[in-house]
């Protein structure tokens, strides 16, 4: 057969997907009378390629602690043993409640991630369906783009004194602060994923005559989602770098109030475990989201 | 025969930033129904331009285009388009991709049962009835091009216009497409406009080719009616001398003079 081709073709050309046999399965039906040792070998090879992945981390966590214990000895802070053994006594009673200032750490922290929880859930709630509404109609775009290229560089903290002034309460201040510095990542990354959605699932939808409703919640809405939860996930992390700082200030239980307290108290191994819960737990938030994530994430490969 | 697609002195002018650019100028066309028309030409010469005016996504700057006595007006679903690229919706399922324009057509007045039932024909009609739950992600390039006309024969259009359709696969898996799609609008008997850069594509499948000349300010150069009679057998007709003449007239006009003045 000869196809003789006008123009470059072969520039558009998809490399060809070849089907090869699999035989990558593991080890065939008929195993050998030394079916034991194979087994026993495989494993090792599991285990060892564990190890091997782990290896980089765990060295890098090995060298973090060293570091830190010349640095205690020289310094006269709490190294990594003594910080341990106050560690296991605090979180040996995480729920303990004496009086308003003085409660588990597990109350700390789950304060903590409720103010998060709440400002964050406002935010979204406000701030992804006004992504939507500007990546849509160019004329708000150009509306809202110079109210947020000057409010998004704000400190979060120069927030506080005026959800203080208008709330007149610690707690909704808190909540004020979280709302104020999370909404802009959403904002942003919801509108960008609207103008980037390709013209050709939008000529589909021309092309078919979907309904608006159609429109949004077949091609809009899934087009946008991955952009949409980078959003999220942004903010989620600024919500919880600002909320030690926010509750430093605000005081009530939650984390960064139970830091200041510990260091009225002069408790300095309390503030090394405080700094690794908030890292921990930022680090969980994070993963949690990108697990998230990548559940929505069509990946069109 | 019924005009049933008519172009007349179609203009389609872009305004860019450096200034107006004349993409195409003059086209008279029509397209009688149930005809099968190719439009072949260089690249960037204004194929996709001209098949998108048909379509409705863009509108002409002047001239009149009419679809079966109406000015068209919009793009709608009893124009299907196959695109160049496939446009599957990624997250959607083949089975979905395709039950979204039957839903649109027929949503209406057939309940969801008979829904599925068009959309299963429609995904046999292309030989897909196996992978109707895959996603486009997870077959060949080939079979998202099925599904692509599977959707656009689904709707049931009056015409069927087919942006290089095959244009990005391998010339195997083309010819067999070529071969299927014969089939079907025999079959179906559909009004179809097909933009190709291939010159036996065009023979194949065509009842008339449309050249068009190089741009800017391309317009129709040539048509030639291709009379051999159907079904049309590739073995046979690669030693054709009817065919073999037709074939020869196309290459001609495209690096004969034109290509020279270019
Ligand atoms: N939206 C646009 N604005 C300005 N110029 C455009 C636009 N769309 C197309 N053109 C110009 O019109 C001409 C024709 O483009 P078109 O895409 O129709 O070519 P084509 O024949 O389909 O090419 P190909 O075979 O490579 O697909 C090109 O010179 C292109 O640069
Ligand atoms: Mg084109």
């Amino acid at each position: 057969m000869n196809v003789v081709s006008v123009s470059k073709e072969w520039q558009k050309a998809e490399p060809k997907v070849a089907k090869i046999e699999t035989i990558s399965a593991p080890e065939p039906a008929a195993i050998p009378p030394a079916a034991g040792v194979s087994v026993l070998k495989r494993y090792g090879a599991v285990i060892f390629n564990i190890l091997r992945a782990l290896f980089p981390a765990a060295l890098g966590l090995a060298i973090f602690v060293g570091l830190w214990a010349i640095v205690a000895h020289r310094s006269g802070l709490p190294g990594p043993m003594p910080t341990w053994n106050s560690a296991l006594k605090l979180f040996s009673d995480p729920f303990y409640q004496r009086g308003p200032n003085d409660q588990g750490i597990g109350w700390n922290v789950l304060r903590s991630l409720s103010r998060v929880g709440m400002g964050f859930g406002l935010a979204a709630v406000i701030g992804i369906p006004l992504g939507f509404l500007i990546g849509r109609f160019a004329f708000l775009s150009k509306m809202m783009s110079p109210i947020i290229s000057l409010l998004r560089p704000v400190s979060p903290l120069a927030w506080l004194p005026i959800g203080l002034y208008v709330f007149k309460e610690a707690q909704p201040a808190a909540i004020w602060v979280i709302f104020i510095s999370s909404i802009w990542p959403m904002i942003i990354n919801t509108a960008v994923g609207v103008t980037r959605i390709p013209q050709d699932y939008l000529n589909v939808a021309r092309v078919l005559k979907l309904s608006e409703w159609k429109v949004f919640t077949k091609v809009l809405f899934p087009a946008v989602l991955p952009y949409m939860m980078t959003g999220v996930r942004l903010s989620i992390g600024v919500a919880w770098l600002v909320i030690v700082a926010a509750e430093m200030l605000t005081g009530g239980v939650g984390l960064g109030f139970w830091v200041w307290d510990e260091w009225n108290n002069l408790n300095v191994e309390h503030i090394i475990i405080a700094i690794f819960v908030v890292g921990i737990i930022g680090l969980l938030l994070e993963q949690l989201l990108l697990l998230l994530a990548r559940r929505f994430d069509y990946a069109e490969k | 025969m019924k005009r049933y697609v008519q172009l007349e002195n179609v203009q389609k002018v872009f305004e860019t930033k450096k200034g107006r650019f004349v993409a195409l100028r003059d086209i008279n066309l029509s397209v009688h129904e149930g005809e099968f028309v190719s439009i072949i030409g260089h690249s960037g010469c204004g194929k996709s331009t001209l098949l998108n005016l048909i379509t409705g996504l863009s509108t002409a700057s002047d001239g009149v285009l009419l679809c079966a006595g109406r000015e068209i007006a919009g793009p709608g679903p009893d124009r299907a388009v196959v695109f160049q690229n496939h446009s599957l919706l990624p997250w959607m399922s083949c089975f979905d991709n395709v039950y979204l324009a039957v839903e649109r057509v027929f949503g209406a007045q057939e309940s969801k049962t008979q829904l599925r039932q068009r959309t299963h024909d429609a995904l046999k009609l292309v030989g897909l009835t196996d992978a109707a739950h895959k996603f486009p992600h997870e077959i060949s390039g080939g079979m998202k091009q099925r599904v692509g006309i599977a959707r656009a024969l689904s709707m049931q259009p009056k015409v069927l216009l087919l942006d290089e359709p095959l244009g990005a696969l391998d010339a195997l898996t083309r010819a067999h497409l070529q071969d299927e799609l014969a089939k079907l609008v025999a079959a179906i008997g559909c009004t179809t406009i097909m933009v190709t850069h291939d010159v036996d594509e065009a023979v194949l499948l065509s009842d008339r080719i449309v050249m068009m000349t190089n741009g800017p300010a391309a317009t129709i150069g040539q048509i030639l009616e291709i009379d051999i009679p159907r079904p049309r057998e590739r073995l046979a007709l690669a030693q054709d001398a009817h065919y073999l003449r037709l074939r020869g007239e196309v290459l001609r006009f495209l690096y004969g003079r034109q290509y020279i003045a270019a």
